[in-house]
């Protein structure tokens, strides 16, 4: 039964590979690779790991993915080449390279001298790769690097959200930009300068920049730098 | 099933994202295939893992997990950077850093 399963789950996996490399809509890409995350979960459970096959569903083919449609979807996923796909040429070394590649991790594999791979594995254990095994391991022996994962994933988040966030420069000429209306604010209605010392006798504009009441240039030089 | 068969789909995934690194120049489907690349790694581990009898690959690839989650959170950082700077969403166009 279980090469039932295994044999399945390899099939699914190894055509939702071959689906990401082929297909040419980012859109069906992801779609694809989806289906190769999931049938890899099967192959996670196969080999008991059962913590790491869930966590394969609910984080990656849930949530990264997730992620990956909406940038699909807001750069619009063209199908792919602006030109076509640097020749035939690269085509073909690169399959070429793949191919090469393949053969070299099969001497590898089927050459190495361990004996186990021949095997089953190691007796199985009540309790291996439960929530609760891992769990322990990673509080007790992998401490360090469950910690070190939590700052990395938290550098990620905030260099994604600096990488991605709209800059003042990058304003093209017809890309429209805010237009600010000047208003006249009524007297003793605003500012704790007013409120502390009575300081009425000023009615700044709103909504204009310092810089632009004195009379200075403040966009010129930081556009498209 | 023999470990051995795992390490043999784990090859063979490997390959394919590799030759999809190569062959596509959409940034986003490189990143896809980057990933198909990672997952045939983590397999290898956790194929190891189940012939050990040993929880350390399983604890190593989820590690692995994490640092994809990252690669993919800055990578589509990038393409939104490129989008919004109206640069051409293919990695043979950017060539500014090629000397």
């Amino acid at each position: 039964m279980a090469e039932v399963f295994f044999f399945l789950a390899a099939i699914g996996a190894i055509a939702g590979a071959i689906g990401v490399v082929l297909v040419k809509n980012p859109f069906y890409a992801v779609l694809a690779l989806v289906g190769h995350l999931v049938s890899l979960a099967a192959l996670f459970l196969l080999l008991r790991a059962e913590f790491v096959a869930a966590a394969q569903v609910v984080v990656y083919a849930g949530a990264v993915m997730v992620l990956y449609v909406f940038v699909v979807a807001y750069v619009g996923g063209h199908a792919d080449p602006i030109r076509p796909a640097g020749g035939p040429a690269l085509k073909i070394g690169a399959a070429v390279c793949a191919v090469l590649l393949a053969v070299e991790l099969f001497i590898a594999i089927l050459g190495s001298g361990l004996k186990a791979i021949d095997s089953e594995g190691a007796p199985y254990v009540p309790g291996f790769g439960t929530p609760g095994a891992i769990g322990q391991l990673f509080l007790t022996r992998f401490l360090f690097p469950f910690e070190a994962a939590s700052f990395l994933l938290l550098m990620a988040a905030v260099g994604a959200v600096v990488l991605a966030r709209r800059r003042g420069g990058v304003h093209s000429a017809d890309e429209p930009r805010p237009i600010v209306i000047p208003e006249r604010r009524p007297v003793g209605t605003g500012t704790i300068r007013e409120a502390v010392d009575g300081h009425t006798e000023t009615t700044p504009l709103l909504g204009v920049p310092v810089a632009a009441r004195t009379g200075e240039s403040v966009d010129e030089e930081h556009v498209g730098r | 099933m023999n470990i051995g068969w795992y390490l043999t789909v784990s090859a063979l995934i490997f390959s394919i994202g590799a030759a999809g690194v190569l062959v596509r120049r959409n940034p986003l489907v490189i990143l896809l295939c980057l990933e198909l690349m990672l997952n045939a790694g983590n397999l290898a581990l956790i194929g190891f893992s189940r012939m050990w009898g040993n929880g350390d690959g399983q604890v190593f690839a989820v590690i692995v997990m994490v640092v994809a989650a990252c690669e993919v959170c800055i990578g589509l950082g990038v393409i939104v950077a490129m989008y919004r700077r109206r640069l051409p969403i293919d990695v043979d166009e950017m060539r500014e850093l090629h000397g």
